[in-house]
């Protein structure tokens, strides 16, 4: 069977040769970077030197990168640990503003400190684009700023590309000292993410968007907010997060994010090239079909470079997402299915989108392995699938 | 022939798949997912809606070698077989969800789904075996394994519904599919049959309709009434909880005078009341059956020696005549049946070929 044209590294995206070779180097150099003895010392080594490239690329300092097993884990440690923290402070610290467009690695948590532990969970809403109202924000934080214990707004969304308005966030949170947890799991890599100039508290990463392996991430947080752990144990990362360090996977982690930062302009104009080609190419052929989030007239300040989300009038995104599979071409619903059934993406409904509309969506996600051929195979199938799965009775 | 595969989870439809590959076909798995919230619904005796069997098809899907998806029937699964089964319930009758679902689901809106998306067939576990006739339609008959035979529950399929089906497992006997799923390497091999309906968990109807139904229920409660006498013998906390023949959980506190076991003979949603009597008055000699299906041709008569019907799942084989007229089909059966509830399928077979079927409407004594 030939190379699938691979159109989903907003799941995740394949390991560049840098981080894949700096991960190999370690893995069969079993040790414990938390042991003493000289073994030990190389792991830590290994751990500490990719913690400071981590840390050169997204211009934070080493000892605010707390590494985890991923996005999801460090979002959970974000807004309980932040959560927890402030609560204990100053026990009128239960609100929690976010938006209703936010990862479910974000919002679930935030579902369940509101269910256990006495959160008031904001879910503020967005423009049809997707982008976060600040006007609600500024009211929801002047209706009690003492109350309000965390703001989290994502960079950019995952499912439609959509970015947030991150700089005004924070400034209107530090009006009243009010820390703010930003996801930039999608940012990273193709937006320019730099951490200490975009004034966030705590900020989300993870490797396996950038080319790095699975199961390796990082909650960047500054040394001044206090972060109840979620995992205790021996102690590890600033006592935030326990358990024994992955050097291998951090090392390709680190080996991976130097290597996004880097490319990071020259890759996202590249993403921006082929972007604006597969949209005009799926348009041609099927004239109907939306983009979802900003269009071509603000997309280069305000979307993804990546990210073609598209929505097909009269179709299922799961029929079509299984036409294109049954060619070669892989892309997502861009719903999340944990239980295995597809429900419609609680994105689009917070942009006003109806749950048909919602559900008759495709994202194509564009990465460092895509081409011109790849957006070529898209525009070549779309049409025929499209014409099928519209034969679709739902 | 480009062929979508129903995988429940379980080993029938596994191997079912397996086969179809092997047959040459270029086959896609499916596992249908039924609730919104498949949490909600059974993990105990295993149906085939819960999350941990979507997994076990995908995991045979993986060994089998074929593309897997999980199809949202959700809604429709709600409307046409979950609302059914409380409507008929609440009017006194005895639904067959499972023939519903095949009916409405499996090989409507699914076959219906995978034709327009370029397949040629669905396959599934079903034990019945398919065949052309002289006439060149496609025939549906009993499995090689009686005891395992699932064509009572695939009554309702019409010719082109059976154009578009395959049963790779109606000449197997369920021990040679395990067998064949062990060799394979199919994880599901030893997996316990499913039983009871797939939606209700722990097989409590009355209670799972009790939640349910609410204020839809026609009523709360009522009196269990000797049919014969006239007299109330109990009380009782809602007509649906009950079903023609049904002999437990009368809460009937005294026996019968003639110290034989009493069996619900008639249900009354509208004034509540619930008859009972003895055994003999259960029984039917005709009945009607209303919304027929067929297979094939729609007969005028049947009344050939080998013309029988089927009336319940793994139910017997009941020698009778079937006259086909108007609206409905009326069964005459050589031996009286016991227990028949209105709402049930009367499936009707010419020797092992099904005929077609119907839903039961009104039984009668003799004549």
């Amino acid at each position: 069977m030939s190379t699938p044209v691979y159109l989903d590294h907003a799941a995740t995206t394949p390991m560049v040769p840098a981080a894949l070779e700096a991960m190999t180097a370690h893995l069969a150099t079993a040790a414990n970077p938390s042991s003493l003895h000289a073994s030990g010392r190389r792991a830590r080594r290994v751990v500490e030197e990719s913690r400071e490239t981590i840390a050169r690329a997204l211009g934070c300092r080493p000892g605010e990168v707390v590494l985890t097993s991923g996005g999801t884990e460090a979002d959970n440690l974000a807004v309980k640990g932040i959560y927890w923290s402030r609560r204990a402070a100053d026990p009128r610290r239960v609100r929690i503003l976010t938006t209703a467009v936010e990862h479910h690695a974000v919002l679930d948590p935030l579902d369940w400190l509101a269910e256990h532990h006495g959160a008031e969970v904001e879910l503020l809403p967005v423009d049809a684009d997707g982008r976060l109202d600040l006007a609600a924000l500024r009211a929801s934080i002047e209706r009690d700023p003492a109350g309000v214990a965390l703001v989290s707004v994502m960079w950019a969304n995952n499912e439609v590309g959509t970015r947030q308005p991150v700089t005004d966030v924070v400034a209107l949170a530090a009006e009243h000292a009010i820390p703010v947890h930003t996801d930039a799991v999608q940012a990273l890599g193709v937006l320019p993410v730099d951490f200490a100039a975009s004034g966030v508290d705590a900020m989300t990463v993870t490797g396996h968007k950038v080319g790095g392996p699975h199961g390796a991430g990082a909650l960047v947080v500054r040394r001044e907010v206090g972060v109840v752990p979620l995992v205790h144990g021996g102690g590890q990362e600033r006592d935030i997060r326990s358990g024994t360090l992955d050097a291998p996977a951090i090392a390709g982690f680190a080996a991976a994010v130097e290597l996004a930062v880097a490319r990071q302009a020259e890759h996202a104009a590249r993403m921006a090239g082929l972007r604006e080609r597969l949209v005009a190419g799926v348009r041609e052929v099927v004239p109907d079909a939306v983009l979802n989030g900003p269009g071509p007239d603000a997309w280069d300040a305000e979307r993804l470079p990546g990210n073609v989300h598209l929505s097909f009038p009269g179709c299922e995104g799961d029929s079509l997402l299984m036409l294109l599979d049954a060619r070669g071409i892989e892309c997502s619903t861009g719903s999340a299915c944990s239980a295995g059934v597809p429900q419609a993406s609680h994105v689009l409904l917070a942009m006003g989108r109806e749950d048909a509309a919602a559900r008759s969506s495709l994202r194509f996600s564009l990465g460092h392995t895509s081409t011109e051929d790849d957006v070529a195979a898209v525009v070549e199938a779309i049409g025929p699938c499209v014409e099928r799965a519209r034969g679709v009775r739902f | 022939m480009r062929v979508l595969a129903a995988m429940s989870g379980g080993v029938d439809s596994a191997v079912a798949a397996a086969r179809a590959v092997e047959a040459g076909h270029d086959v896609t798995g499916i596992h249908l997912a039924l609730s919104r919230n498949p949490a909600s619904y059974r993990s105990g005796a295993r149906g085939c809606c819960t999350i941990e069997d979507s997994n076990d098809a995908r995991r045979a899907a993986d060994v089998i070698g074929i593309p897997f998806y999980v199809w949202d029937m959700s809604e429709r699964f709600h409307e046409d077989v979950v609302e059914d089964f409380m409507d008929e319930y609440a009017a006194g009758r005895t639904p067959n969800p499972c023939l519903r679902c095949n009916e409405k689901i499996k090989f409507a809106a699914v076959l219906d789904k995978a034709l327009a998306l370029g397949f040629d067939a669905v396959v599934t576990g079903h034990y019945a075996q398919l065949r052309t006739g002289a006439d060149g339609l496609v025939e549906m008959h009993r499995a090689l394994d009686h005891g395992k035979d699932q064509s009572y529950v695939l009554g309702v399929l019409d010719q082109r519904q059976l154009q578009h089906s395959l049963f790779p497992l109606g000449g197997s006997t369920k021990t040679d599919v395990r067998a064949e799923a062990a060799e394979r390497g199919l994880l599901v091999a030893d997996k316990p049959d499913s039983h009871d309906i797939c939606f209700v968990a722990d097989g409590d109807n009355a209670g799972w309709l009790r939640e349910k139904l609410g204020d839809r229920a026609p009523n709360h409660g009522g009196a269990v009434v000797d049919d014969a006498t006239g007299e109330e013998l109990g009380r009782h906390e809602g007509t649906y909880g009950f079903t023609i023949g049904q002999r437990k959980g009368l809460r009937i506190g005294r026996p019968a005078p003639d110290g034989k076991p009493r069996f619900v003979l008639d249900i009354e949603p509208v004034t509540g009341t619930v008859r009972v009597g003895p055994r003999e008055r259960l029984a039917v000699h005709r009945l009607r059956g209303i919304r027929p299906r067929w297979c094939g041709t729609r007969p005028t008569r049947l009344d050939g020696p080998e013309v029988s019907v089927q009336l319940r799942a793994h139910g017997a084989e009941l020698p009778a005549r079937v006259v086909v007229g108007g609206e409905g089909v009326d069964v005459e059966l050589d031996e009286p049946a016991y227990g028949i509830a209105p709402g049930q399928a009367v499936v009707v077979y010419d020797g092992s070929r099904v005929v077609g079927s119907a839903t039961i409407s009104e039984t009668g004594g003799e004549s």
